[in-house]
């Protein structure tokens, strides 16, 4: 599954253009909305990362199930025979994939806009990324699913996950702050618990419920 | 048995009202605006045990498919958000004339304010929904979801907040509270939790005839 959706992503690269220059006009939109002071800019700049780094998934996440809906493949998906987490598992890593991708380009064109010195803090960042995002896509991939045979759904799909998504956001944040103030790991270890405890409610409920949603 | 329950609960408030206006005591550097607490504070633990009804119908409707067990847990979660929303709509009329402000980014009322945007999305996916079963079924996902957030919800925001600025300012002294002051919590405690559960057993009735008339 992960294979399919990585295989149709890498041929027409649809999303992950589209997300990239979102996200480079997200930058620019910071950019303006906050002024040229670089002490303020420093201040909120992990803030700003990790809204870069969710708006966009919320972005790339409400696309997942969008190719089987188009393609009339969804009485595929639910026909499927075997265990339904397998989907949910296949979409999940497949979306993973195509955020973390975006997420080190964001970080690549932060780094040059922004004129930040990763450096040392750059192993704790990936850590924090990788939990991060995997928090996301795991409440997402659930939500998309839900949402894509919705009326008004790409309204309705950021509206169910963003404020489920509160804890990520402001463990993330926090961590990243740390990071890039040189604090020790440590210091911030309550978040990265809090970061895989998430992790894992999610995706324990993500695999145990997915059948739910598949069952028409 | 639910006319009882709302005999019950107008007898329950009445005696709430005695407790706050008559029995308990003006307090002495708040002065009255303090009675508000005798709402405010049961409201929001009724609304969180209506979130917990809500979470165990959501697993038993996915677990045995009762409709019953879908319609207690959309009406938990409906009264669940409305006692939230009087929670924060009382604390803002008692935050003005003590904090000064109407709202301030504190913990608890970030924390319960998060909880209050999930549980409306909650009630916005029911509605997008025509398809009564598959209805039923995301909801009750959801439901599971959001209901397990808040744990995380709360000790996220808790840790935001209280890593700034010391916890004790806005912190209700429960040492402190004269036993007066706390029967009156109870008693006020009591009769929002009968109310809760009048408005619930009437919400899950009225559900039950919407389905009847269209089906």
């Amino acid at each position: 599954m992960a294979w399919k959706d990585l295989l149709v992503e890498r041929r027409s690269k649809e999303t992950l253009n589209a997300l990239l220059f979102f996200s480079l006009a997200l930058l620019f939109v910071f950019q303006f909305a906050l002024g040229p002071d670089r002490e303020r800019l420093g201040a909120v700049l992990p803030g700003l990362l990790w809204l870069g780094f969710i708006l966009s998934g919320v972005l790339g996440l409400g696309r997942a199930f969008l190719v089987e809906r188009e393609n009339d493949c969804w009485e595929g998906l639910l026909l499927t025979p075997g265990d339904k987490s397998a989907i949910y598992l296949g979409k999940l890593a497949g979306s993973l994939a195509l955020m973390l991708v975006v997420e080190a380009l964001v970080l690549a064109l932060f780094v040059v806009f922004f004129n930040v010195d990763l450096g040392p803090a750059l192993p704790g960042l990936a850590l924090v990324i990788v939990l991060g995002t995997i928090g996301v896509a795991a409440v997402g991939t659930l939500f998309a699913a839900m949402t894509a045979q919705v009326r008004a759904r790409e309204l309705l799909f950021p509206v169910l996950l963003l404020p489920v998504l509160v804890p990520v956001l402001l463990g993330t944040v926090k961590v990243t702050e740390a990071l890039l103030l040189r604090e020790p790991l440590a210091d911030v270890a309550h978040w990265l618990k809090l970061l895989v405890a998430a992790d894992v409610v999610y995706l324990a409920i993500g695999l145990l419920t997915f059948d739910v949603i598949l069952e028409g | 048995m639910s006319t009882a329950l709302g005999w019950l609960a107008a007898a329950g408030l009445a005696a709430g009202l005695g407790m706050g206006f008559g029995v308990a005591p003006r307090e002495v550097t708040q002065g009255n605006v303090q009675r508000i607490m005798y709402l405010h504070v049961p409201a929001v633990w009724v609304a969180y045990l209506a979130f917990a009804a809500g979470l165990v119908a959501s697993i038993v409707y996915l677990a045995r498919r009762r409709p019953a067990a879908d319609r207690l847990a959309h009406a938990a979660c409906e009264v669940g958000t409305l006692f939230l929303g009087v929670n924060i709509a009382t604390g803002a009329i008692w935050g003005k004339p003590t904090w000064g402000t109407w709202w301030t980014w504190d913990a608890r009322l970030t924390s319960v304010a998060v909880v209050f945007v999930m549980f409306v999305a909650y009630l916005l996916l029911r509605q997008a929904i025509e398809d009564r079963e598959r209805a039923a079924r995301y909801a009750a996902v959801l439901g599971i979801v959001a209901a397990l957030n808040i744990p995380l919800v709360h000790f996220s925001v808790y840790w935001w907040r209280t890593l700034h600025q010391p916890p004790s300012l806005l912190k209700p002294g429960s040492s402190t509270m004269p036993p007066v002051i706390l029967a009156a919590l109870l008693v006020n405690f009591a009769a929002l939790a009968l109310l809760g559960a009048y408005f619930i057993a009437r919400r899950t009735r009225v559900l039950a005839a919407e389905e009847e008339a269209l089906a």
